[in-house]
């Protein structure tokens, strides 16, 4: 015993922080915090994923159909000079959020409908109305911007069809976005929460050790010193809480995961797996985003660093009122 | 070494200035020397001595402690200089969820000495206090006299320029109290600067040296 003692541990404990300062309830509290960021990441990243995957994949293009493209469209006094189908493509690459638009030739029209039609039948595709393939761009056109167009284009070539698909898509985006954002915000207040929890924690122990504190600084220990020493045991134990709150989040991420699997996956990517079978515990993991597999270990980093700063403040904002 | 013009203090109560506590306040006490402190109760023998570690800093004056104006030194200045004064408190104010060995080590931590210095330097602090066979055992456990070793040791450990101690003799006996002294004019041979404050005049009548006499915040003797 006394032997023992005259060994200096490893991070002594000259405050006596480690009786003083929370040992279960703030790593307990951090990890719930922990994981109700972890969840808020999730929705994160999976409103992103799902808002790039529809805008790039199925979003990204939509179709406009034009009857009749070859009369003339109607202009703001009457009949206007061009065709319908240029006016229309013309008021579609005007439009903010629209990167490109191609009218299909009549080749292109026949061999799309080949399998249906058969070939050769020209009169048949004279009749068909004209195909405009387009190209969204980044950020999309809003929903309002949709509706604009859509009268737009029937205003100066009535009949002309756009595909409410985009208008869909539009508001799809619209929508992740906003989730993105909502995520955001509780990552923000989750943040600030835990930063509270650590704050009521360290001032704890400094009302318990405030003794201690006084007669350590009346030795000539720096306010740095005394910090350090509250802010280490703060790190440990946010760092401990965070550790624990990212695992236990990792199931129900996982769960997650394999729900939405099918809507990001995209059409050639198999759906999760059907079967318990050895390759479906690769399949499981992998059906994480990449993003989560490196955001998750940044929780017990962001807790511990969440931890350390807010001791050191706390406890140097305190030690203002010592001599 | 402790220099003091026109010092004066009141301490603050609820933000508002109380009753000056000490006042006009003027003497040196130069490098090396040895002065008691005297006064009767309520003098502000206490409060002097807060002034002189740095735990209160002057309302009124100017005071220069090892060389440092006080009352416009940067709150970054100080606990360097509080490294240099070694402080025996009436109260001993030990850390008791640490061990004697610990507690007496504390000064050489603060200044960043290796745990093998410490460890020697400790030994043989302990051995001269009489304590080398309680290194292990938690100020709760000792008597009041083996605590207030405990106090000295800690006090003396960093070879302090300058050695206070308030009503060190308060609760020791007789043989333990003149021990004490022995202990405070050796260091003060080997060049520390050392003031007592007592209200033991016995204590002072055996061990003659010049003294500052306190009376309700006045300097009445300057020796
Ligand atoms: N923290 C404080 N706040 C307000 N007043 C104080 C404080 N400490 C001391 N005083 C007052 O200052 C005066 C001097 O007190 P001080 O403790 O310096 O006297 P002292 O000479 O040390 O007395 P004693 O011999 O009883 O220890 C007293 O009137 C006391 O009430
Ligand atoms: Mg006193």
């Amino acid at each position: 015993m006394a032997r023992r003692s005259l060994l200096r541990p490893p991070g002594f404990d000259e405050l006596g922080l480690r009786r003083a300062m929370a040992d279960r309830m703030l790593p307990f509290l951090v990890a719930a915090m922990a994981f109700l960021a972890a969840l808020a990441l999730a929705g994160w990243v999976g409103a992103a994923t799902l808002a790039q995957h529809w805008q790039h994949g199925a979003g990204a293009s939509l179709t406009v159909q034009v009857p009749q493209p070859g009369d003339p469209a109607i202009g703001r006094t009457g009949p206007d000079a061009r065709s319908r189908l240029d006016r229309v493509i013309e008021t579609l690459t005007a439009t903010p959020g629209i990167a490109g638009a191609h009218a299909l030739s009549r080749p292109e029209l026949g061999a799309l409908l080949r399998p249906w039609l058969g070939g050769g039948d020209a009169a048949l595709l004279e009749r068909l109305p004209a195909v405009i393939a387009v190209r969204l761009a980044e950020p999309p056109p809003t929903p309002a911007a949709f509706a604009a167009l859509d009268t737009a284009l029937r205003r100066s070539a009535p009949g002309t069809v756009l595909e409410s698909q985009g208008l869909w898509i539009g508001r799809l985006l619209a929508l992740a976005r906003s989730l993105q954002a909502c995520a955001g915000a509780a990552l923000l207040v989750v943040a600030a929460v835990a930063a509270a929890v650590v704050a009521v924690a360290t001032r704890a122990g400094l009302a318990a050790r405030r003794e201690a504190i006084e007669i350590v600084h009346g030795l000539g220990a720096t306010d740095g010193f005394i910090a350090t020493r509250f802010a280490g045991r703060a790190t440990l134990l946010a760092s401990a809480g965070g550790i624990a709150g990212a695992l236990a989040a990792l199931p129900v991420l996982l769960a997650l995961a394999r729900l939405a699997a099918p809507f990001t996956a995209g059409s050639a990517a198999a759906p999760a797996s059907a079967g318990p079978s050895v390759a479906g515990i690769e399949t499981f993991s992998g059906s994480l985003p990449v993003a989560l597999w490196l955001l998750l270990p940044g929780l017990p980093l962001a807790a511990a660093a969440i931890g350390f700063v807010t001791a050191q403040v706390t406890v140097r904002r305190w030690l203002r009122r010592l001599p | 070494m402790l220099r003091f013009d026109a010092v004066g203090l009141h301490y603050l109560s609820g933000g508002t200035p109380g009753p000056d506590v000490l006042r006009d306040l003027s003497f040196t006490v130069p490098e090396g020397a040895f002065r008691w402190l005297l006064g009767p109760s309520g003098a502000g023998k206490t409060s002097l001595l807060r002034l002189m570690y740095l735990d209160a800093r002057p309302s009124h004056g100017r005071l220069h402690v090892l060389g440092t104006e006080i009352g416009s030194a940067p709150r970054r200045a100080l606990p360097g200089l509080r490294r240099r004064i070694g402080v025996v408190f009436q109260d001993f104010r030990l850390l008791d969820h640490l061990p004697v060995f610990d507690n007496v080590a504390l000064p050489l931590r603060l200044a960043g000495r290796g745990e093998g210095q410490i460890r020697a330097d400790v030994g043989e602090m302990l051995r001269w206090v009489g304590l080398q066979d309680r290194a292990g055992t938690h100020p709760a456990e000792l008597s009041g006299g083996e605590q207030q070793r405990v106090a000295i040791a800690r006090a003396v450990m960093a070879r302090p320029s300058l050695l206070l101690a308030d009503e060190p003799t308060g609760n020791l006996d007789d043989a333990q109290a003149q021990r004490l002294l022995v202990l405070f004019r050796e260091l003060n041979r080997l060049g520390t600067t050392v003031v007592v404050a007592t209200h033991n005049e016995t204590l002072v009548a055996r061990y003659p040296a010049r003294a500052l006499r306190l009376d309700r915040g006045r300097l009445t003797e300057v020796g």
